[in-house]
C-alpha cells in the first residue's frame, strides 16, 4: 500500500500541470500517424533535462500512456494504425466509423483503454516481484514458440479464408527477411538501397493500411459526391458505458491477454492487441460479426494494448532491463537524473518511483476523460469529402513514414507496399496477417537461431525446444490454435458448398 | 512584394559566396545536425544528446546541434548514408562507434571504411566486461576458463551481436585463454544480452561496463573482469583481464565520438577539432554523464586518428581467421 502515501505528490500543481500536458500532448502525438509511443517519449526527453526526476517521469509516463491510446484515433478515423499495437483496432473501429458511428467507436476505445490501462498499472503496483520472474521465464525457445503461436493466429485473423490469411502471412514473413539479418549480419534481398536496413514496421503499417483506401477513394472520382458524405450519428457517453457493461467478456479477455503478453520482453506490446482480438473472436457467439464494425473487436483490442503499458515496465523497473523500445527511452530519462532502475529506485527514490506509477494511474483516467470529450468532434472527420480525405491521408502517410527514420527510402517502401496491397485486397487478402508475419518473422528467426546455438553447445536442439513445462504448454496452445482454425475452415466450407449447391440449383431451375 | 523577393534572392545568392570568401570564418552560422546510427534511447543516442547539449553556448559552437537517428543493421544503415549521401559542409556531423564500423568495413558489404570519415573528437570509452548471474558458481575469470577447458565449446555466453565490441572481446578471450567458447550473439543488443545472463539462458556474457555496473548495483549480476588496459573508476575492485593472466588489450573498448564525412573543407575540420573537445569538457556535460553511469574519455582529433589506425590493424589480425 506504499503507493497510496505518494498519491498527494501527483496533485501538486506543477506535477498535475505536467500530467495534463503529457496526457493531452500524448493524445495529439499518438493520433499523428508515424509518431509511435517510442518516438513521442524520445521527443520529450530533452524537456525533462531541467525538471526534477519525479516531474520528468510524470511527463514521460503520461505521454507513454496516452500515445498508446491516441494511436486508436487515427486507426479508427483514418485507418492508419499509429503503432503495431493499434492494428487490431482498425479492423472493427474503422468499419464502424465508416458507418457514421465514429463517435461510438472512439468512446468504446477510450473507455476500454482506461479499464485495461488501470488494470495493467494495478498489476505493476501489486505484483511486480512475481511479474519480474514471469518476464525472465521466457528464454529463446519459449519466445520462438510464442512467435509460432502468433503465426497460427494469422490464419483465423483474415475474415474471408484461412488459406488466404496464411498466404498473406507468408508474404509478411518473406518481407521480414529483407535486409541484414539480426544475428549473423548476412545480407538478404537488398535489391535497392531503401531496404538496406530491412523493412521498418511503421512505414509498412502505414502503407499497407492507408494506401489501399486512398487509391480506392481516388478511383471513385467525383461521382456521387453528395451521397458519400455520411451523417455522423451523435452518441451519448452513457450509452457507451452501458455497452461496455454488456461486453464484459471481450473486456476481460482483452485486459488479461494484454497484461500477460505485454510482460514478455520484446514481443508483448506489438502483438497483444491482435492476439486479444483473435481470442475474443474465437470465444464470442457473434464471431461472424467481427470485422464488420462490431463493438467487441474494438473493446478487446484497445483494452489489451493499454493493459500492456503497466506490465511492460516491470522488467525495466525491477531488473533494469528495458523490455521494449519505449522502456529503453524511459531508461534514458531515468539515467539522466542519476537514478538507476532496480532496487535502488524503490529503496532510495521511492517518491520518484511511486509518483511515476501513480501518475500513470491518474493519467489513464485523464486520458479517458479528455478522449471522450473530443470524440464527438473528432468523429466529424468522416464528413470530409472523399477527395479531400484521400489527399489528407496521403499527406499524413508520407509525413509519418518519413519521420520514423528521416529517410525517403521508408516513403518509397510505404508507397510500394501500399500499392501492392491495393491489388492483393482485390483478391481477398487482408493486411493484418501480412503485418503480423512481418513482426513475428524476425522474433521467431532470431530466437530459433539463438536457441539452437545454445542447444548445440550444451545439449541437443530437440531437448532444448521440446522439453520443459513452458515449452510444452506453448506447443499445446499452438496445436489447439491450428486445430481450431482448421476445424472452423472445414465447417464453414461445408456450409458454403451446400449453399452454393442450392444456389446453383435454383439458378438452373 | 517584388522587392522583398528580389532582396531574398540576393541574400540567398550572397550566402554561399560570403562563406567561401571569408574562408569559413563565420562557421557555424546555422544549426548543425548530428547523425546517430542507433535508435533513440540507446546508449550512443543517450550520450550523444548529453555531450551536444551545450553546443549552443557562446564558448562552444554558438549553434545548437540536433540529433537525427538513422538506425538499422547494427549501425550499417546510418554509416552507409553518412559515407555516401551526407553533405560534406560541416553542418552534418556523425557519431562513430569504434570498433563497430571498422570491424564491419573489414567484414565487407558496406560502403564505408575508416578512410570515408574524418574524426573530430572522442567523448566516451565504454569498456566491455565479463558478467555472470548473481547466483553463478563462477567467481573469477579463472573459474570461467577452467569450466571451458573441461567442457570445450560448452561455455555459452551472450553479447550484443557479431562484429561489435563484445564479439571482439569474445574472440580475444578465446585466443588468450586458448579455449573454445560458445559466443551467442543477441538480436536485441546489450539489453537483450544482459537479460539472457540474468535469466540464466546462458552461463555468462560480455556486456557494456555502464550497463553491467547498473545491473550489479541492482543485485542481478557479478562482474568478473574488464577488457581494458586499466581498472575503471566505476569498478575499482574489478581486475582487468591482464591482471588475471590473459593477454588482452583495449581493442574491444567501445569508443564514441564525432566525425564528419571525407571532403569537408579543412578550415571547418580544424575549427570543429579545436572547439568540440572543450565542449565535451563542460562541467554540466560531465555531471550528466557521470550520473548516467557513462564513462567519459575525451580525445582530440590527432589522438583519434592514431587510435583508428591502431584499431584497424588489430582488428584485421583478429578477424582474419573468421
Amino acid at each position: 500500500m506504499e503507493f497510496l502515501a505518494y498519491f498527494g505528490d501527483v496533485f501538486v500543481p506543477v506535477n498535475f500541470g505536467l500530467l495534463l500536458l503529457g496526457t493531452i500532448g500524448g493524445l495529439i502525438l499518438g493520433a499523428t500517424p508515424g509518431l509511435s509511443p517510442t518516438m513521442a517519449v524520445a521527443l520529450l526527453i530533452p524537456f525533462t533535462f531541467r525538471l526534477e526526476p519525479a516531474q520528468g517521469l510524470i511527463l514521460l509516463g503520461a505521454a507513454y500512456t496516452s500515445t498508446v491510446a491516441g494511436g486508436a484515433v487515427s486507426a479508427i478515423l483514418l485507418k492508419i494504425p499509429g503503432a503495431p499495437a493499434n492494428i487490431a483496432t482498425t479492423l472493427d473501429g474503422h468499419t464502424m466509423a465508416r458507418k457514421g458511428q465514429g463517435a461510438r467507436a472512439l468512446h468504446l476505445s477510450f473507455l476500454s483503454s482506461a479499464v485495461g490501462g488501470v488494470f495493467g498499472v494495478l498489476l505493476l503496483i501489486f505484483l511486480t516481484p512475481v511479474l519480474a520472474q514471469w518476464a525472465l521465464a521466457f528464454g529463446p525457445s519459449h519466445l520462438f514458440w510464442l512467435a509460432i503461436l502468433g503465426v497460427t493466429v494469422i490464419g483465423s485473423l483474415d475474415s474471408s479464408s484461412v488459406v488466404k490469411g496464411l498466404l498473406s502471412g507468408c508474404i509478411g514473413l518473406w518481407l521480414a527477411t529483407i535486409g541484414f539479418d539480426d544475428i549473423m549480419g548476412a545480407q538478404r534481398f537488398i535489391f535497392h538501397p531503401s531496404v538496406s536496413g530491412g523493412i521498418n514496421v511503421i512505414p509498412a503499417l502505414i502503407g499497407l493500411f492507408a494506401i489501399p483506401q486512398v487509391i480506392t477513394m481516388f478511383a471513385k472520382g467525383r461521382q456521387r459526391l453528395d451521397a458519400e458524405v455520411l451523417s455522423v450519428e451523435r452518441h451519448p457517453v452513457g450509452q457507451a458505458v452501458r455497452e461496455m457493461g454488456r461486453r464484459t467478456r471481450a473486456l476481460s479477455i482483452g485486459t488479461l491477454t494484454g497484461s500477460v503478453i505485454g510482460l514478455i520482453p520484446g514481443v508483448g506490446g506489438q502483438i497483444a492487441g491482435l492476439v486479444a482480438y483473435d481470442q475474443s473472436k474465437k470465444l464470442s457467439p457473434e464471431r461472424e460479426k467481427f470485422g464488420t464494425g462490431h463493438s467487441e473487436g474494438i473493446i478487446a483490442a484497445e483494452s489489451a494494448n493499454n493493459a500492456m503499458v503497466g506490465p511492460s515496465l516491470v522488467p525495466l523497473l525491477t531488473l533494469s532491463i528495458p523490455g521494449s523500445p519505449t522502456a529503453a527511452v524511459l531508461l534514458g530519462g531515468l539515467l539522466i537524473h542519476g537514478i538507476f532502475p532496480g532496487s535502488d529506485l524503490f529503496d532510495n527514490h521511492p517518491q520518484v518511483a511511486w509518483t511515476f506509477i501513480n501518475s500513470m494511474l491518474i493519467g489513464q483516467i485523464l486520458m479517458c476523460l479528455f478522449g471522450l470529450y473530443v470524440a464527438g468532434l473528432a468523429a466529424r472527420v468522416a464528413q470530409v469529402p472523399n477527395a479531400v480525405m484521400a489527399a489528407v491521408v496521403l499527406g499524413l502517410a508520407v509525413f509519418g513514414s518519413y519521420s520514423v527514420q528521416n529517410s525517403m527510402g521508408d516513403v518509397y517502401v510505404m508507397m510500394t507496399l501500399g500499392t501492392g496491397m491495393y491489388f492483393l485486397e482485390r483478391f481477398g487478402f487482408s493486411a493484418a496477417p501480412l503485418v503480423l508475419g512481418l513482426i513475428l518473422g524476425p522474433i521467431a528467426e532470431a530466437n530459433f537461431i539463438q536457441g539452437s546455438m545454445i542447444a548445440t553447445a550444451t545439449s541437443s536442439v530437440g531437448l532444448y525446444f521440446f522439453t520443459g513445462a513452458l515449452n510444452l504448454l506453448l506447443i499445446g496452445l499452438v496445436l489447439v490454435s491450428v486445430g481450431y482454425s482448421a476445424w472452423m475452415e472445414i465447417m464453414s466450407r461445408r456450409y458454403t458448398t451446400k449453399d452454393d449447391a442450392i444456389e446453383k440449383e435454383e439458378a438452373l431451375s | 512584394m517584388k522587392r522583398l523577393i528580389a532582396a531574398a534572392a540576393l541574400a540567398l545568392m550572397g550566402l554561399p559566396g560570403m562563406a567561401v570568401a571569408d574562408g569559413h570564418a563565420s562557421f557555424p552560422d546555422r544549426p548543425i545536425m548530428m547523425m546517430v546510427s542507433y535508435g533513440a534511447g540507446g546508449a550512443t543516442d543517450f550520450q550523444a544528446r548529453i555531450v551536444t547539449m551545450t553546443a549552443g553556448n557562446e564558448d562552444a559552437l554558438g549553434m545548437p546541434i540536433a540529433i537525427i537517428n538513422k538506425p538499422g543493421a547494427g549501425g550499417r544503415v546510418g554509416w552507409n548514408w553518412f559515407a555516401t549521401q551526407a553533405e560534406a559542409d560541416g553542418y552534418t556531423l556523425g557519431a562513430y562507434n569504434i570498433p563497430h564500423f571498422i570491424a564491419q568495413s573489414i567484414e565487407g558489404g558496406v560502403q564505408y571504411s575508416a578512410e570515408s570519415f574524418e574524426p573530430i573528437a572522442n567523448w566516451g570509452a565504454d569498456p566491455a566486461v565479463f558478467v555472470v548471474g548473481a547466483d553463478s558458481p563462477f567467481n573469477s575469470m579463472a573459474d570461467v576458463v577452467g569450466y571451458a577447458t573441461e567442457n570445450p565449446g560448452k561455455l555459452t555466453f551472450s553479447g550484443a551481436g557479431l562484429f561489435v565490441g563484445h564479439h571482439i572481446a569474445a574472440l580475444q578471450l578465446e585466443k588468450a585463454a586458448g579455449v573454445k567458447l560458445a559466443y551467442i550473439p543477441n538480436n536485441k543488443g546489450g539489453a537483450g544480452a544482459m537479460k539472457a545472463v540474468i535469466a540464466g539462458d546462458v552461463l555468462g556474457g560480455v556486456n557494456n561496463l555502464s550497463d553491467a555496473f547498473r545491473a550489479q548495483e541492482a543485485g542481478n549480476v557479478k562482474i568478473l573482469g574488464v577488457f581494458d588496459l586499466e581498472r575503471n573508476a566505476f569498478l575499482p575492485d574489478v581486475p582487468t583481464m591482464a591482471e588475471q593472466g590473459f593477454d588482452i588489450d583495449n581493442a574491444s573498448v567501445n569508443f564514441r565520438g564525432v566525425m564528419v564525412p571525407k571532403g569537408t573543407p579543412q578550415p571547418i575540420i580544424d575549427k570543429l577539432a579545436a572547439t568540440v573537445p572543450d565542449m565535451f569538457a563542460n562541467s554540466r556535460v560531465a555531471g550528466k554523464m557521470k550520473a548516467g553511469g557513462s564513462p567519459m574519455h575525451i580525445m582530440t582529433r590527432d589522438e583519434v586518428l592514431d587510435m583508428w589506425a591502431a584499431r584497424e590493424e588489430t582488428l584485421r589480425e583478429l578477424l582474419a581467421g573468421l
